[in-house]
């Protein structure tokens, strides 16, 4: 073995790099940015960090458009020396990781200048990040897919705590880091444990000492892997904060600043499952009998839980970590249908075409949720509990007007990408026929509209205790917020009901789905 | 042409919020205190679009060709084919009426109401929801139907937390909660109905491909549990919606807190949602599931009209008095649908246009007592006929509606679902009846508390109403008599698409397994009377049935004849 590692070593491999083009702009972007910053640093405190981030997510955009149609044609693509796999799959959820970098990154823009923050890091932070969650969602072995996770999660802890006048933020970013490397840890682990069972840790690898293994062959010590997979998938559920391991979501999302809280919501997340899916599909396919019951229980717990936890909270950022966590126990549901063996001709696509379209409407949804919140959150980024949201559609209707829809949207009222996430997720579960994961599904979601509603209330229905005098009282007047912020809300909300109403993008949905459904 | 007209119905309204949304509120200065006819700019382009909308839907009316069953007007866009939704719209002669009734609403509660503060917003919510109802009532889509069925919900709640009195936001938000967890599990059983019968052409969700899977040879007891599962899904949201009793407590909540526009939207329209729901998806695709579980509903439905009237009695606020006795006359609609048979169903449509006549005009009225008085406290009211003769009369009039007296259109409505539901199950009838007792009870009582006896203080300087106002009621008062002695053309035009959808389940093969109910049939079928059994009737035609049918209704002696064996059957059906 150790000639195979030496091998390896000498043979560097060749490198397609027209096929990784998203993830090597994302994290070129990332270096580029802090270098032209270092050498001209007159540009660090004005527009520019935000506009070259949001100009890299564009240009990776613009590299995802093109090997969508490579890929299109010729099929996947193994790069690397096979150690990452290219196909619409990944394309899909590079893409999507790109929109919210691209939202993020116009998020930031006002809220440093508001925070009297400057400099360059928190960019190049969400780009590096963005270029691990990528790797994530590419890798087609586990030691990749552990670099990806971590440099995925590694900038995020940095970014949770770098708001350094709020001890809040300290204390956020503390926790997830501390939790974040119990999960890493559990994670390797399970690593281990899976290279001990198959000998590989290649997911191709790990799933052909599986195929005869329904019989049981020799070589697989079945009781190891089932630990194994148990370990990576706690390992994923952390990063996709499902119930049970989501104990740090709350405080994690209160502490930290709120634009980070809208890149940790939707890129971070999509990056987990995106991984987990991979992971799981190619790697454990064979095992699916033994995983898929998991994501039953981990999509129960977390529909349950994540909705009515809901209920009880008083700060916005804790509601919406909450209703996160109700969100995932859905993209769960998706993948629970993806992943049914019964019907892998067809239930399997739309399972499948559930997820990825829930992935894109989610992202996109709570990027612009959080970037209300950015908005109102205020010097100092911590008036965030509801009484803070009390009248603001008398003080600025445009923005409640915003926030209404993107709440709606979340709750899956009809006309949004919401409703039409949540029609496919029950539609393919109900082709599965997991009616009992189907409604409990639609329950959790009434349930968790209370929040949503809990949050409107206050914004259109109770007037805002008299406050003119009070020192940072919220400017009324749209012109008043940092034009990219409400830029970037803007975007999401038309997004939103675009995605709700108009038939666009089928065909892609379509293909990512097919794709996905044939890593299995 | 054609097929622009139903689409043009959500279109028009939807544009007309866009344009008072994007219209600065610079316009909407209200002046200080107005008397007369007043409307805000943002009223007057919302007036304009519904009253357009209300036009296209009266030339619906005038287009739609009398003794047609089925679906008129069809225009169908795909929107994602892979699971086979599309925008499908048509009307029939069910949803013909509640298209008109939701076009003519809208404008009069605009000129009879006001709002008195932000009146754009609450142009756009009203508009808004005048979308979603037509929606609703013009999709053939299932899923379509679901989407404006659950979006109503939005605008209503924003009317009734913002515009609404005293509890406001625990009525509202009661309203949402109730009506939203409820046909959230509708959807599942949606989408479970849709693979159930997905065939070779994949999924569909239009009806009419629902309803032939479903009418096919076998389906019904092939699929007996998963459909009786998906029709309880249905029924609970539908239930709600209506709302029939013990699942009801939302409404009058919603409707003392509303505004007045409000509950004249959600009684005459919002409400019919549910019951249009239960005939057309009920009994069109359910119709074994709807017959088993008809004793349940015209149990509760029967109970619906006691209880109603009952604690309408005892209420001391004059708008939660009409708000129960929308309970009760829901209660009269359910009854009509679950007898089963073409006079009940006529009369259950009949009775929805009329509830929404009636009870719309009742809030209307209330609304403006409410305005001058400033109180609905029954016990602070009293002698305001003297000193609003004009409302007082049309207070009258609308009561007696409202009541079901003969000669109005309560009475036709009323006459002929008691006609069905005494054919199907004498002794529902026979307990509904006393509604109708009970209804002129708490009706004239609160009357007589309210505009007779001594008028003193503010009661007796209560203006009379504007003439824009009784302009505005006028149309509701002419249909309420001219329904009420004349409503042949109304059920012209239910008629046969209300036998067509009993047709399409009547040719259905004989369904093993309620014996009970067979045996009901079966002894009932010897005196010739047409019991829930129509199935089993397997060699007579769907049309014999309906003559028999007409010719009982024609004359009540027979049936009285026939009493001592009809008892018996019934008895069964109630075990």
């Amino acid at each position: 073995m150790i000639e195979q590692l030496l091998q390896v070593q000498t043979d560097s491999p060749e490198v397609a790099w027209s096929l990784i083009a998203p993830l090597v702009t994302l994290a070129l972007g990332g270096i580029l940015l802090i270098t032209i910053s270092s050498l001209i640093p007159s540009l660090k405190d004005n527009w520019f960090p935000a506009a070259f981030t949001a100009g890299t997510a564009a240009a990776a955009m613009v590299f995802v458009v093109d090997i969508w149609d490579r890929v299109s044609s010729t099929g996947p693509e193994f790069v690397v020396a096979n150690s990452m796999s290219v196909d619409q799959y990944t394309v899909f959820v590079t893409g999507v990781i790109c929109i919210s970098v691209f939202l993020v990154s116009l998020l930031f823009h006002g809220y440093l200048q508001r925070e009297g923050f400057s400099g360059p890091e928190w960019y190049v932070l969400i780009l590096m990040s963005a270029s691990g969650g990528v790797l994530l969602a590419s890798a087609e072995d586990l030691i990749v897919t552990f670099i990806g996770l971590e440099i995925l999660s590694i900038a995020v802890y940095v970014l949770a705590s770098l708001h350094l006048r709020r001890g809040e933020s300290q204390e956020a970013g503390f926790k997830y880091f501390l939790l974040g490397a119990l999960s890493s840890a559990l994670f390797l682990y399970g690593i281990a444990l899976t290279y001990g069972a198959t000998g590989s840790t290649r997911l191709t690898g790990i799933s052909q000492s599986g195929l005869n293994e329904r019989g049981l062959s020799p070589a697989v010590d079945s009781s190891m892997i089932l630990v194994a997979m148990a370990l990576l998938m706690v390992g994923f559920a952390f990063k996709v904060s499902a119930v049970p391991f989501h104990l740090w979501t709350p405080d994690v999302y209160e502490g930290s600043p709120s634009p980070v809280v809208a890149f940790m919501a939707s890129a971070v997340k999509v990056a987990g499952f995106a991984g987990m899916l991979r992971v799981f599909f190619v790697g454990f396919g064979p095992y699916v009998e033994d995983w898929r019951p998991l994501l039953q229980g981990l999509a129960i717990a977390s529909l349950v839980v994540g909705s009515l936890l809901a209920i009880a909270q008083s700060n916005v950022k804790r509601m919406l970590a909450y209703s996160s966590i109700t969100h995932a126990g859905f993209i769960l549901i998706g993948i629970y249908a993806a992943a049914d063996p019964e019907s892998r001709s067809n239930g399997g696509v739309l399972g499948a075409e559930a997820f990825l379209f829930y992935l894109l409407a989610y992202t996109i949804m709570v990027a612009g949720t959080f970037g209300v919140i950015t908005l109102i959150g205020r010097r100092d980024d911590g008036r965030h509990s509801l009484d803070d949201y009390r009248g603001l559609f008398k003080s600025n209707p445009v923005l409640a007007v915003l926030m209404s829809a993107l709440l709606f949207a979340q709750a899956g009222i009809p006309f949004t990408s919401g409703f039409l996430a949540k029609f496919r997720v029950i539609a393919a579960a109900a082709q599965s026929e997991a009616y009992v994961l189907a409604g409990v599904a639609m329950l959790a979601s009434v349930v968790a509209a209370v929040l949503y509603l809990r949050i409107v209330v206050s914004m259109f229905l109770v007037d805002s205790p008299a406050e003119a005098d009070e020192p940072d009282a919220l400017p009324s007047g749209l012109s008043a917020f940092p034009l990219a912020g409400v830029t970037a809300v803007a975007i999401a909300v038309v997004a939103t009901i675009a995605l709700g109403v108009l038939p666009f993008g089928q065909e892609i949905l379509t293909d990512a789905a097919e794709a996905m459904s044939a890593m299995r | 042409m054609s097929e622009m007209l139903l689409p043009s119905l959500i279109l028009i309204p939807l544009a007309t919020a866009a344009i008072i949304a994007v219209v600065p509120s610079f316009f909407d200065k209200q002046p200080e205190k107005t008397e007369g006819f007043y409307l805000p700019f943002s009223g007057l382009i919302a007036l304009a679009g519904s009253s357009l909308t209300g036009l296209v839907s009266f030339y619906v009316l005038a287009e739609f060709v009398v003794g047609e069953g089925g679906f008129q007007f069809t225009s169908t866009t795909p929107w994602v084919d892979s699971v086979g939704l599309s925008w499908a719209f048509g009307v029939d002669g069910i949803s013909l009426f509640m298209v008109v009734l939701t076009g003519l609403l809208f404008p009069i509660a605009l000129i009879t109401t006001s709002a008195h503060h932000d009146s754009k917003a609450y142009h756009v919510w009203l508009m808004m929801l005048m979308a979603g109802s037509m929606g609703a009532f013009v999709a053939l889509d299932l899923l379509v139907f679901f989407l404006f069925f659950e979006i109503v919900l939005v605008p209503m709640y924003f009317l009734i937390g913002g515009w609404g009195h005293g509890n406001r936001i625990y009525a509202s938000m009661k309203f949402f909660l109730y009506t939203m967890a409820a046909s959230a599990l509708m959807l599942v059983g949606i989408v479970s109905l849709v693979w159930l019968t997905s065939g070779a052409d994949g999924p569909s969700f239009d009806y009419r491909v629902l309803l032939e899977a479903v009418t096919a040879d076998g389906f019904a007891a092939e699929n007996e549990t998963a459909l009786t599962f998906i029709f309880l899904s249905f029924a609970l949201a539908f239930s709600v919606k209506v709302p029939v009793f013990p699942i009801h407590t939302w409404l009058p909540d919603a409707h003392t807190e509303a505004p007045t526009s409000g509950s004249v939207i959600l009684a005459g329209v919002l409400l019919k949602l549910g019951t249009y729901g239960f005939l057309r998806f009920g009994v069109g695709l359910f119709r074994d599931q709807i017959e088993t579980f008809a004793p349940l509903f015209l149990t509760l439905g029967v109970i619906g009209i006691v209880y109603g009237a009952a604690v309408a009695t005892m209420q001391k606020d004059l708008k939660r008095l009409v708000a129960y006795s929308s309970v009760a006359h829901m209660g009269f609609i359910v009854l009509g649908i679950f007898a089963l048979n073409s006079q009940g169903l006529q009369g259950a449509v009949l009775q929805m246009v009329n509830h929404g006549l009636s009870t719309g005009a009742l809030f209307i009225l209330v609304g403006w007592v409410y305005e001058r008085r400033h109180t609905r406290q029954i016990a602070e009211l009293g002698g305001l006929q003297k000193s609003a003769p004009i409302l007082a009369a049309v207070f009258t009039l609308v009561m007696l509606s409202s009541i079901g007296l003969p000669g109005l259109n309560g009475f036709a409505g009323e006459f002929l679902i008691l006609l069905g539901t005494f054919q199907s199950g004498r002794w529902w009838a026979v307990v509904a009846v006393s509604g109708v007792i009970l209804a002129a009870l708490y009706m004239l009582w609160a009357y007589q508390r309210s505009f007779h006896g001594p008028a003193d203080g503010e009661n007796a300087e209560m203006k009379d109403l504007r003439p824009y106002e009784l302009a505005g009621i006028l149309p509701l008062l002419f249909l309420i008599v001219a329904l009420g002695v004349y409503p042949r053309p109304v059920l012209d035009r239910i008629e046969p698409s209300v036998e067509a959808l009993l047709q399409t389940t009547e040719e259905r093969p004989e369904r093993p397994g309620v014996e009970g109910i067979v045996a009901a049939a079966e002894e009932a079928e010897e005196h010739g009377d047409d019991d829930y059994g129509e199935d089993s009737h397997s060699e007579d035609s769907g049309d014999d049935s309906h003559a028999e049918d007409k010719d009982e209704s024609h004359s009540d002696e027979d049936q009285s004849d026939e009493e001592p064996a009809d008892d018996e059957a019934s008895e069964k059906v109630d075990q």
